[in-house]
């Protein structure tokens, strides 16, 4: 009998590795489920301009999920849009528990991708999205010729801060270090932009303002010297912690809660695989998520040839694995 | 299915404080990626609420005085607005239960 909520592959995250992943467990003509809790695309539908994937000199990153996403649903990928509140195994099976219901699959990749960093600090809770934003491709027209503080030193923060001088009239990088982190290209642009300047060795320490942002405290980390700038808006990039929440006492995870794979992407547990910003070093890069997809579905294809003998979900539902496109 | 209508700076008045029903907004930009994904999800929304909630959109590139009487710094952001007051407020893209909790609570 067929069960609809029986899969070969389930994807949990809907970013760049997981698209991937669907692309070709899909094309592998396995019965493959794409589980998002948000936006398609994750970090990347965020990005105003992609301008490192290989190929393509410029696209919009929403765009470029768009993209990805139609392509793996063309060769029969099926996308649900819940939240993952647990993972077991379940015999030789996976379970997976949403809030949509329950999927059993036969091989289980995590490709749920990494959350923003907050900075911590008082204020910044309480103003979000009244001056305190994590997206300025999103939130900066809304501070058109007004000063904004632009936190971090990674690409990132470096990208967004010459984004934000669309509008802005003044953007100040703030960073705790004395160099950035960013890559060399965007150094260039960012120093060499008339409006922006660099707070070197500086961190914010609290964010102003009653309803709407009104300025920041700052404290230089060698002299310990405090001062306050009047701002309206501050965007925050600060790197961002991997979503294995959910995985905790499953699988291995390090100091910075990256789950520990192989060179397939595969972890400890059988069928159970982890790919992208979720598992450790990750480039962190859309093309090297894409790459860590490619092979953590081509490896699920090879485990589930091995362990099934045929005996798989795709079988069983052939009308349903043959590809739209 | 109807779909959420565009209200303006002009027609705000009318079409949204004086509206005898309930009215959900969602505040937006063409070039704003997460307002793309909500929107099919509003349109949902219309079609399930249809007569309990007025669904409408308002574009905060071309009706900068609405989004900043608000105070709107930060979209997609989504209100609730009953008799005239805000009842409800959702910042950023957020899945469909949790715009549905939103929407119940304000009711």
């Amino acid at each position: 009998m067929t069960d609809s909520r029986d899969y070969d592959i389930v994807i949990i995250g809907g970013g760049p590795a997981g698209l991937a992943a669907g692309l070709y467990g899909a094309r592998g003509r396995h019965k493959t489920l794409l589980i998002e809790k948000g936006v398609i695309g994750g970090q990347i539908a965020l990005t105003e301009a992609v301008e490192n994937y290989p190929g393509i000199q410029m696209i919009n990153g929403f765009d470029l999920a768009q993209a990805m996403l139609a392509q793996s649903e063309s060769y029969g990928m099926e996308t649900e849009y819940t939240e993952v509140q647990k993972i077991e195994q379940q015999g030789l099976k996976w379970l997976v528990s949403t809030e949509a219901g329950d999927f059993t699959t036969r091989a289980l990749i995590v490709t749920a991708g990494a959350e923003y960093n907050r900075l911590g600090v008082p204020g910044e809770d309480r103003l979000i999205g009244k001056g305190v934003s994590y997206c300025a491709t999103c939130d900066a027209a809304f501070f058109k010729d007004q000063a904004a503080v632009v936190v971090g030193g990674g690409d990132s923060a470096l990208e967004e801060g010459i984004f934000t001088t669309r509008y802005v009239s003044k953007a100040t990088i703030v960073h705790r270090r004395d160099e950035f982190r960013a890559s060399a290209i965007l150094q260039e642009r960012a120093l060499a932009d008339p409006k922006i300047e660099v707070a070197w060795n500086t961190v914010v320490t609290e964010v102003l303002g009653d309803d709407q942002v009104t300025g920041v405290r700052l404290k230089d980390v060698n002299t310990g010297e405090e001062s306050t700038m009047d701002v309206t808006a501050v965007f925050i990039f600060i790197g961002s912690t991997p979503n294995t929440g959910f995985l905790g006492g499953l699988i291995p995870l390090d100091g910075g809660k990256h789950a520990l794979v192989d060179e397939w992407m595969a972890t400890p547990l059988p069928g159970l695989f982890a790919a992208g910003d979720v598992r450790q070093n990750s480039a962190r890069q859309v093309a090297s998520s894409v790459g860590d997809g490619v092979t953590a579905a081509i490896a699920a294809d090879h485990y589930i040839t091995a362990n099934f003998h045929g005996d798989t979900a795709a079988a069983a539902a052939p009308a349903e694995a043959t590809p739209a496109a | 299915m109807t779909k959420p209508a565009e209200v303006t700076d002009n027609d705000w008045e009318t079409e949204v404080l004086k509206n005898d029903t309930p009215v959900f907004v969602d505040f937006w930009a063409p070039w704003c990626g997460p307002c793309r994904m909500v929107a099919p999800l509003v349109d949902e929304l219309s079609a399930e609420y249809d007569g309990k909630v007025k669904f409408v959109k308002l574009n905060t590139d071309d009706n900068t005085e609405t989004a900043t009487r608000y105070g709107i710094r930060s979209i997609p952001t989504m209100m609730v607005f009953k008799g005239g007051e805000p009842v409800g407020q959702i910042i950023g893209f957020r899945p469909k239960s949790n715009l549905k909790q939103a929407i119940d609570a304000a009711l």
